[in-house]
């Protein structure tokens, strides 16, 4: 067994587990925490693929924007839910048989497909091009309308946001 | 060294883990961690197979980059709601929401 | 290669050979030597960190009028070491109800993202960590998990105002982000790459003369990053009881400590790599050594006059501070990057003096027009006058003064 192998075993086993713990542990906030080890394991595995800059743009997006966000939106709703009786509402049995089925599909599914043992890689092994990635997405022949497209749904969702938070005065008594 | 097959099946394995999340959690913000995983796990998915077939092509990295700014925006949004509907309603179990005036 | 010139790279070769003697592989070899090397520049940062504290102490006694400390030691060097010793030998009061997970795990996570900024900066031209491609945005994900470890200290205090305070010290963290990432645009956009090693390397003019007011932008809004003063609000001592550290004691507290210093450190560092040229001087390619004394002069500089800040400027409120960060210096660095992009596409490539004056004027012509905008803002809404009476304030009490005449007559006649 090569040693990237077993990093590669290693890393994917820790990031299971967290992302089991995220989905039954009691308190949401130790889930948000496991969310927050599941996402760094993800992170390793981008960087494991031999791409530069995507385990980066994880990092600071999910970790430090995303699950920020979910862990402060926990602890301000928290007084209702007090991490006391089970997490799971009463179908979590049905929820179960789905997933394990739909494991078992897509695997059987992939295993008919010949390219599956391929262990060449086609990126060049320094990394991905970021001059050419940056030129993709500004390129009109490119994919620079999918790029401003995606900057205004963002702005879309940011002013939403705020419309959504500011507390309306004259609603409340 | 590493089998495609080996990052197919961990996308696969994580994209259940999150959907058995989003189905049988009664958290609000517990569904929404299920959805952050499966996306997490979409987006490896398309990373490993442009990794190993067609990193010639930027069309893979564009995509994975678009699922990064779309999860952040929904992620965004959805918390605005879920603290929206705590702050008039007090309920954050998913089943509880089921009025649509007030 | 001699000692004198190039000590670390002297030093890493002849371990190698040493190892390599002993009939170790090649691949463990380069692991350990990683190691080694990693072990000994966070010991090095957390050493330094003690002279830093001392350096501190020292400068803010002055501009206050007092000698530093200067008791324990010649110039009162052992003082931090005093104190050291007294954080190690004082117990962990860890109060009920805490998260042990989170509680324990908060100091960690602080000081590691704090330490792993200094994988990737380049002390001399053969000294670095590592080049890595994406290094800058490297920088500002790490940062980001020191903020998740800020909320875990907050929330496993089982402490109403721990929480607070650290809900308001990841809004501030947050929100200082995005001019700091927004000003470090204008460097990696002058040297064409992200790498710090690139961005040295590619100065030939000092970059804080092609966007003197991206590099004001950037030391504001790190020093925001950091919470120190006058942006400490998230431990103000006065206010909220020391902030989401207030149920830490001992080694625990000693962490957060030891992150805030090595932290306003970093950003010294991080602000001589972009704006100042980093390790380049006259004759730092050839003698590496030369070069990482450059370095350590130039964040010395860029230190002390955050320790002026520190030690001069009253502390904001958070309102204030949000305001500061969204309507001033969010829209000031937005329009920048996108002017200076703009001029300094059009500029030619190889008339260096040139394009320092045309940027320079560029900075000073932004920065008229956001003080008009400013000066404009504040005429048409005034701050609201205070229409109450004044209260009565402390005034020098005249009796003094005249029994000091009388004393004076009494002395003369």
């Amino acid at each position: 067994m090569a040693v990237i192998q077993i990093v590669f075993i290693l890393v994917a086993v820790v990031t299971i587990i967290s992302a089991g713990m995220v989905v039954s542990v009691r308190s949401m906030v130790h889930a948000a925490l496991w969310l927050v080890l599941a996402l760094l394991g993800v992170a390793a595995l981008f960087a494991l693929l031999q791409v530069r800059f995507f385990p980066v743009v994880q990092v600071l997006v999910y970790i430090g924007a995303i699950a920020t966000l979910i862990i402060v939106a926990v602890m301000l709703t928290r007084q209702v839910m007090q991490d006391v009786g089970s997490q799971l509402n009463s179908n979590w049995w049905l929820a179960a048989f789905v997933s394990v089925t739909l494991f078992i599909g897509m695997v059987w599914a992939l295993s008919n497909w010949p390219g599956m043992m391929t262990t060449t890689r086609a990126v060049p092994p320094g990394g991905e091009d970021i001059v050419a990635f940056g030129k993709a997405l500004t390129d009109p022949a490119g994919f620079v309308i999918p790029f401003e497209v995606a900057s205004v749904l963002l702005l879309g969702a940011l002013i939403g946001a705020i419309f959504l938070a500011t507390e309306r005065k004259e609603k409340q008594g | 060294m590493i089998p495609l097959s080996w990052y197919l099946i961990f996308s696969t394995a994580l994209f259940c883990v999150g959907l058995f999340g989003v189905l049988a959690r009664k958290n609000a913000i517990g569904i929404l961690m299920g959805v952050e995983l499966m996306l997490n796990a979409v987006n490896l998915n398309l990373l490993a197979f442009w990794s190993y077939l067609y990193a010639a092509q930027m069309n893979g990295l564009v995509f994975v980059a678009i699922v990064f700014i779309t999860a952040s925006a929904e992620v965004a949004v959805g918390l605005a709601l879920i603290i929206s509907v705590y702050r008039c309603r007090r309920i954050v179990v998913a089943d509880e929401m089921t009025e649509l005036r007030g | 290669m001699n000692f004198l010139y190039d000590p670390v790279g002297f030093l890493a070769e002849w371990l190698r050979g040493l190892l390599s003697t002993w009939g170790i592989p090649d691949v463990w070899i380069t692991f350990m030597l990683f190691l080694v090397g990693a072990g000994l520049l966070a010991t090095g940062a957390m050493v330094l960190v003690v002279f830093l504290i001392w350096g501190e102490r020292k400068v803010i006694g002055r501009v206050q009028d007092r000698f530093g400390p200067n008791r324990v030691g010649p110039w009162g060097i052992f003082q931090t070491f005093a104190d050291l010793l007294k954080i190690f030998t004082k117990e962990y009061i860890t109060p009920t109800g805490v998260d042990i997970v989170s509680y324990n795990l908060a100091p960690i996570l602080a000081v590691a993202s704090v330490l792993m900024v200094w994988a990737v900066i380049p002390f001399s031209i053969t000294f670095y960590g590592t080049d890595f491609n994406a290094a800058v945005l490297y920088i500002m994900a790490v940062g980001s998990i020191g903020e998740v470890g800020v909320v875990m200290a907050g929330w496993g205090s089982n402490n109403k105002y721990a929480m607070l305070a650290a809900f308001r010290a990841v809004a501030q963290l947050i929100s200082y982000e995005v001019p700091m990432v927004l000003s470090l645009v204008l460097p990696v956009m002058f040297a064409g790459s992200m790498s710090l090693v690139g961005i040295v390397q590619s100065q030939p003019v000092w970059n804080i003369f092609l966007a003197p007011l991206g590099a004001i932008v950037f030391l504001i809004s790190s020093i925001a990053e950091v919470g120190r003063a006058p942006f400490d609000l998230t431990e103000s001592e006065s206010e909220l009881v020391a902030g989401f550290n207030i149920e830490y004691s001992g080694l625990k507290f000693g962490m957060f400590y030891v992150a805030d210093f090595l932290h306003a450190f970093t950003i010294s560092l991080l602000f001589a790599t972009f704006f100042l040229g980093g390790w380049q001087g006259p004759g730092a390619a050839q003698f590496p050594f030369l070069g990482f004394v450059y370095y350590v002069l130039k964040t010395g500089c860029v230190y002390f006059l955050t320790v002026l800040m520190r030690a001069a400027l009253p502390r904001f409120r958070i309102d204030q501070m949000m305001d500061l960060n969204w309507k001033f210096l969010t829209p000031l660095s937005l329009v920048l990057v996108m002017l200076s992009a703009l001029v300094y596409k059009i500029l030619p490539k190889n008339m260096v003096f040139l394009q320092v004056i045309v940027m320079v004027v560029l900075n000073v012509l932004v920065y008229v027009v956001a003080d008009w905008l400013l000066n404009y803002y504040e005429k048409r809404n005034p701050r609201p006058a205070v229409v109450n009476e004044l209260r009565p304030m402390a005034r020098f009490p005249y009796a003094v003064a005249q029994s000091s005449s009388v004393s004076k007559k009494a002395r003369e006649g």
